[in-house]
This record gives structure tokens, sequence and C-alpha cells, in this order.
């Protein structure tokens, strides 16, 4: 059952815990390496129940920034996969749920995926803007600097005459606006 | 938003990790000092308790209340963590029930059949269901906040782990003061309390822990 120990497990869980140490490159390469994984199990999903395979971006988005939230449940002495699994199950049935469609998703079709992965274009989903203005001032702010403009925490910091506490603060907590946000909380 | 735009949101997070093990590690502490103190402060420990703690009932009032405690909080840990098999883990507390199990065999073999309700029934069996739920609050409460910070796959029962450790924690202090020491007394009446505690915790948990 679950994702077995395999070498890109290992080479992932070895970046995720170079990130959990602060290494924001390492972090970053995790991230990219898991959302094509998770955009192939998002499309069959959508696929297999009957959902538009363009909600599967949304999905990709959400689980992402649940893996993100919650990484620090994650112990580095223990395999990646089981927890990644566990993570990924939960939301994709939460969000297909919230979808309105009954459905079952089982830790093996969650493994299936694994080995059915393929390249995709990354789109952008819920409308930048329409996200943006959900956040508050500074956060929609240090959010635009980052993610679009592609600034560091430090030139944001600079740039808005913030702290770089400050700004790491209030990224910490526009993170959790958006989870909220597709949660539908917000 | 793109996802590559919210991936590089997300890699300048990087240091905003929230570990779930210290945060709840720090809650019990907290919450049991927080218990102790209370007790110790209200009711203080119990006068003769430097003579009683070598009483074998004694002992094993407050050596079973601290095992359960133990392993309870040992659950807790594991409660917020996505990928564990909480069930499984929870075969641990099979160990309390038969040393308890034991215990009350042992105490029927020993008491003449006309003190046995007297030892059941003790003299505070209210009071110690007052009690416990009412030290078990903080630590609880405490509890519950941090492992917010979790991924339960399953808010309710993971609520229920909190409220056991929570529970087992005002326990294993509350046997500090009070001279109900049977066996039969432990497993009915804190075990009862106990329980109502857990139950409070998984209500507290559909709602808290949900994520």
């Amino acid at each position: 059952m679950g994702v077995t120990q395999t070498a890109r497990e290992t080479e992932w869980a070895s970046w995720l815990r170079l990130s959990m140490e602060g290494d924001a490159q390492a972090y970053h390469r995790f991230l990219m390496a898991l959302s094509p994984y998770l955009r192939s199990i998002a499309r069959q999903r959508c696929f297999a129940y009957g959902a538009p395979e363009s909600e599967a971006e949304d999905i990709v988005q959400e689980v992402l920034l649940a893996v993100h939230l919650k990484r620090g449940t994650w112990d580095p002495e223990r395999p990646l996969g089981p927890w990644l699994s566990a993570i990924i199950r939960n939301k994709l049935i939460d969000s297909l749920r919230r979808k309105g469609r009954r459905i079952s998703v089982g830790l093996d079709e969650v493994a299936d995926g694994l080995a059915a992965e393929e390249p995709g274009e990354i789109s952008d989903r819920l409308d930048a803007e329409q996200v943006l203005g959900r956040l508050k001032g500074p956060q929609r702010d240090i959010v635009r600097s980052i993610s679009i403009d592609g600034a560091s925490v430090r030139d944001t910091a600079g740039r808005l005459g913030m702290s770089e506490g400050a700004v790491r603060v209030a990224l910490h907590r526009a993170l959790k606006s958006l989870a909220a946000i597709y949660r539908g909380d917000a | 938003m793109r996802t590559e735009e919210l991936i590089r949101l997300m890699a300048e997070d990087a240091p905003g990790v929230a570990r779930l093990r210290p945060a709840v590690l720090s809650a019990m502490a907290g919450g049991a000092v927080f218990s102790a103190l209370l007790l110790v402060l209200t009711l203080g420990l119990r006068e003769d308790m430097a003579v009683m703690l070598f009483s074998p009932r004694v002992a094993f009032k407050l050596a079973a209340t601290l095992l359960l405690a133990g392993l309870a909080c040992r659950l807790a840990l594991l409660a917020g963590r996505p990928g564990v098999a909480l069930a499984r883990e929870a075969r641990v507390l099979l160990l309390p029930a038969l040393v308890l199990g034991a215990a009350v065999l042992t105490e029927l073999a020993v008491l003449a059949p006309g003190v046995r309700m007297q030892s059941l029934i003790g003299a505070h069996a209210g009071f110690c269901l007052f009690f416990i739920p009412v030290l078990s609050a903080v630590p609880l409460a405490a509890l519950l906040a941090m492992m917010r910070r979790g991924a339960p796959e399953n808010p309710a029962g993971a609520g229920a782990v909190a409220g056991l450790a929570a529970g087992s924690i005002a326990a294993a202090i509350y046997a500090w003061h009070f001279t109900d020491d049977s066996p039969l007394f432990v497993a009915t009446w804190y075990l009862l309390a106990i329980a109502l505690v857990a139950s409070a915790g998984a209500a507290a948990g559909v709602r808290l822990l949900r994520w």
C-alpha cells in the first residue's frame, strides 16, 4: 500500500528535509518536482469523475498549499511517501467533494499516479487578480511582488519599506489566507 | 494565480515551518505543570503521601495513571501526523488495560466480599468525576490549540486522543491528593472521568481539527 520508497521519493525527502532547515532553493526544487506529479493525479481524478480537466489546476494548487502549510507534520525520520499520500488523498477528497461529486479516492489510486506522470503545461486557474483582491492590503502587495514580479523577501521588504521579518510574517499569513480561499472559508 | 507563481511564494516562505512535535510537547508540559500547581495550591498533596507512597495500592495507582498518561501523550504526538495508522498505534493502550485488569482481579482476590463494594464506591467518587475534568481543562485546551498545526486524517479520533491524554495527565495529578486507592475505584471512577474528557475532546476535534 501507498507510495513505496523509490529513488524519487528519497530525493524529494532530502529536498524537503533541507527546506525545513530553511533552504528555499531545495524547497523550490521539491515543489516544482511535486507539481507535475500532482497534476497527473488531479487530471485522472477529474477525468474519472467527469469534472472538466480545467479544474485540475485548482486541485494542484490546493494540494500544494496543504503540503506547504502542513509540512511541519512530516517527521524527517520517517519515509515521505505515506505522509504525502495521506495529504493528497485528504485534499483530493475534500476538493472533489466540494465540487459536488460522490467519490472515494483509495490509497492505491494515489500511488498509481506515480507511474502515469506526464509533463503538463502550467496554466492559471483561479483568476490572479480575483485571488489577490481577497487578500488584505499589505499581504496583497507582498504576494504580487514575490509571485508576479519574482522579487525575494529582502527585495520586497526594501521596496515596501517594511522589515524582512514583517514581510515573512505577512507572507505566511497570506498563504494561510489563500488556503482558506480555496477551502471556501474566506 | 499561476502554479509557478504560487510555488515561488511558498519557496520564499520556506523558514515559516510550524513544527508539530515541539508545539504538542510544550502544550503537554505546560498543561501538566499548570494542573499540578492547581492541585497543590487548592487542595495540596495528601498529607501522609511520604508514607503511603510505599503502600502497594497507592504505588500502583500512581504508576498506572502515569503509564496511561505517558502512552496517551505518545499517541497525541502521532495523532496530527498524516500517514500514521493511529488505530494500530492505539493498541499500546492494551498494556495499561491489562495491568489494571490484573490489579482488579488481585484486589478482588484479597478483599473480603463485604468490603469490595465499599472499596469500589470509595469516599470521593463524585469529586473524582468533577475534579479530573477540571484538572484536564487547561491541558486539553492547550493540546487542541497546538494540534491545530497538525493534519489529522480523522479529526474526531485525534480530538479523542487529545482528550485521553489530557484526562490521563489530570488523573495522574489527581492521584496525588485523594485517598481512594483501591484498583476497583481507579478502574471505575478514574476511567469514567477520563472517558468524559476524551468524549469532550472528540466533540471539539470535529470542529477544531479539520484542515
